[in-house]
């Protein structure tokens, strides 16, 4: 009697363990009208955002049936971590949510991303697109993604009574980065102790970012990625010493804020600017703040005329279930009304050209001219600039400035992380 | 006796899943993670060869690195000589007789009933390293009790900043060992101390070669826990900072490499970790193993 007993244990206990290795995504390779589509959209303006992309995708493709694999938390890096493993499986999603330009890097080089040139064509993106930005979308002849939204990364949020209070004109852009720490030094002795807000690794990596923009120009920091442009060359070397004359007059908290503290520095009034990405837009909405009038935007002093774009965009997996499904999805988030119900939801701009400015709130009416007409370079803070691993490189080396200010430890840094990155 | 099968078949039997989901999940992947920091997986393509040591030179030879070890280091002693030194403190004071001593043992013991990511929030707000105006948790109490001096940029100090990180660490675990140092006490039967007394031992002697001596099994298991704690930190730096270079450990950067795909890196990384955890563990199982048999 004991023997039995002892088997039928470990078969039971065999059976749990199988039991927990089974899992069903809800996609079904087999229905042609599926489209399973993998984001880190999963609350806020993002959830409402993707919502309404949702809809327009259901009235112009009626039959479909969308499956939301969002994956919440972390800024995306759950997710980014869940679907390295999916994809790693042979398991991948129709279509994925990637931040666009060199972040995609690793998935092309693994083969897991399908070229869409001829989708572009055939849908006549390039021409809807601006040039500059098919431009930085092309990897070697070909393009891996189709961006729903944009975000500026070059922009200061500025608020007006601290500035009118220091006797400085708000609506003035000052013309170069000297100008602009004439400004900090003035503010400071108005008793506006830390003038800049600034927040943690990546706010201070955007913000070095600009810097480099305001003293290369927008070649010379495009060719920063490309290799044309030395990271040991003397414009680096001036945007360093400008960067860290910057930190002189931020809160020396810095390292800890997440972006959102750092603007609400500036809402508060204890700091006249903050350097961000204009989901800044929605705190300053959310304080009831109006345009112009509490709080004005202007490019990132020396870089006026240039666009630093970041953008969400969707791809083609390699082996997708339902690869017919899917690009109508990319026919749907690059349609105009696809992009005007997502980008009036989420505070962005649509990427097509063809927008009528009229229908968006004021800032984004400034940022949609400038798209259209501003040269497009590439944000580094968010992917669109240098690979995943370049840019944690860079972050790594930012963060060690932010601690030591060891301007000479800072560039090697910088240069050995472009020699390990280019080879 | 019974012979062949009959004999060791049904237990192994039964034991045999807990050795299979062992073997697998833990030796398997183990064996798994040593394979990739041998190659050269540095990003989602396949590895193509096997590089050797190459990936544990090349993390050695990294100043990043270096300097999450020596964060590490400065965390790690003062996450240990802080938990020990108030564990038997708290334990001391509680053997020498306080009325209400449950209350007490439970005040101390709760903090470890928190996990780390909760208290990291609470202590994210209290470390706040703004000050004057803007001040907020420590500082702010600093300065509204007039101590203005004493108001600083905790972890966001150069250098010593770990140190702060290691405040809600200790306040978590001093309990535990606490409870550990008083177990240790009440193991110590009364006579010894009497005995000790009857031959005119003084407190201080009573103590050094009578109490101490018994103890030093209790501090050895309470050094090897919070150690091994210290080593693998993580979801505590994640929670009051994220992960930044001021407060890099190998821990974090182990995750920032895997979420970057440097999965050689984040392999090698994890191997380092394992080595010195079991540098800190495998000793004290020999130890134990040892005085286990020769009890019997």
């Amino acid at each position: 009697m004991r023997k039995p007993l002892s088997i039928i244990a470990g078969a039971v206990a065999l059976g749990l363990v199988l039991a927990g290795c089974s899992s069903n995504t809800g996609s079904d390779p087999d229905n042609a009208n599926q489209v399973e589509v993998f984001t880190w959209w999963a609350s806020g303006s993002e959830k409402v955002g993707l919502d309404a992309l949702v809809k327009v995708f259901e009235e112009q493709n009626p039959d479909a049936e969308f499956i939301n694999a969002s994956v919440a938390g972390g800024a995306g890096s759950n997710a980014k971590a869940a679907l390295a493993s999916r994809l790693e499986a042979n398991n991948p999603p129709d279509t994925f949510q990637a931040h666009a330009g060199a972040e995609l890097t690793d998935y092309i080089n693994a083969g897991q991303l399908q070229d869409l040139s001829s989708f572009y064509q055939e849908n006549g993106l390039t021409d809807v697109f601006p040039a500059s930005l098919v431009e930085r979308l092309t990897v070697d002849g070909a393009i891996y993604s189709v961006p729903s939204n944009i975000h500026r990364a070059n922009v200061v949020w500025a608020n007006t009574q601290v500035l009118t209070d220091a006797g400085i004109d708000p609506m003035a852009a000052p013309a170069d980065l000297d100008a602009w720490i004439v400004d900090l030094k003035k503010l400071k002795a108005a008793g506006v102790e830390t003038p800049l807000a600034l927040g943690t690794e990546w706010t201070q990596m955007q913000l070095f970012e600009n810097v480099l923009i305001a003293d290369l120009g927008a070649d010379g920091y495009s060719g920063l990625w490309t290799g044309d442009t030395a990271w040991d060359s003397a414009g680096v070397e001036t945007a360093i010493a400008h960067y860290g004359e910057l930190l002189e007059y931020t809160n020396s908290d810095f390292a800890g804020l997440d972006w959102d503290a750092a603007t609400q520095i500036v809402l508060d009034g204890n700091a006249a600017y903050n350097v961000m990405g204009d989901w800044a837009e929605s705190a300053f909405q959310q304080a009831g703040w109006t345009y112009d009038n509490e709080y004005t935007t202007w490019a990132t002093p020396g870089t006026d005329g240039v666009f630093d774009f970041l953008a969400d965009s969707f791809t083609l997996s390699v082996g997708a279930p339902h690869e017919a499904a899917a690009i109508d999805w990319l026919k749907t988030i690059s349609s105009a009304e696809g992009q005007k119900a997502f980008n009036l939801a989420k505070g962005s701009i649509p990427a097509r050209t063809d927008t009528v400015a009229a229908d968006y709130p004021a800032y984004q009416q400034t940022a949609i001219t400038s798209f259209g007409e501003d040269t497009v370079v590439s944000s580094l803070a968010h992917g669109a600039a240098a690979s995943i691993a370049w840019s944690g490189d860079i972050s790594s080396a930012i963060g060690k400035f932010g601690a030591d200010r060891d301007a000479a430890s800072f560039l090697s840094g910088l240069v050995a992380a472009s020699d390990k990155a280019q080879g | 006796m019974k012979k062949g099968y009959k004999n060791w078949g049904p237990p192994l039997l039964l034991v045999s899943p807990t050795i299979i989901v062992i073997g697998i999940f833990v030796y398997g992947l183990i064996g798994a993670n040593v394979a990739v920091s041998l190659s050269n997986r540095h990003s989602l393509v396949p590895a193509t060869e096997f590089v050797g040591l190459e990936n544990y030179f090349a993390l050695f030879a990294e100043e990043r690195f270096i300097h999450s070890l020596q964060n590490l280091g400065v965390f790690t002693v003062f996450f240990i000589a802080g938990t020990m030194i108030f564990g038997f403190l708290w334990a001391w004071m509680l053997d020498k007789g306080v009325t209400a001593e449950g209350v007490f043992r439970s005040v101390f013991l709760f903090p470890m009933a928190i996990s780390f990511v909760a208290s990291g929030v609470v202590w994210r707000w209290l470390l706040n390293s703004a000050e004057g105006d803007r001040a907020s948790g420590l500082n702010r109490i600093f300065e509204n009790l007039g101590l203005d001096f004493l108001q600083n940029a905790w972890w966001n100090e150069p250098g010593w900043g770990m140190a702060a990180i290691a405040l809600p660490a200790i306040w978590q675990l001093a309990g535990y060992v606490m409870a550990l140092f008083l177990s240790g006490f009440r193991g110590i039967p009364e006579e010894l101390r009497e005995a000790a007394r009857m031959d005119g031992a003084t407190e201080w002697k009573l103590y050094r070669y009578v109490i101490f001596p018994q103890l030093s099994p209790v501090a050895l298991s309470a050094l090897i826990i919070v150690g091994h704690m210290s080593l693998k930190v993580f979801d505590l730096i994640m929670a009051i900072t994220k992960s930044i270079y001021q407060t890099e450990v190998p821990a974090t950067y182990l995750w920032v490499a895997l979420t970057s795909n440097d999965y050689a890196k984040s392999a090698t990384i994890a191997t380092i970790l394992l080595l010195f955890v079991a540098v800190l563990i495998v000793p004290y199982l020999v130890y134990t193993a040892r005085a286990e048999r020769k009890q019997r």
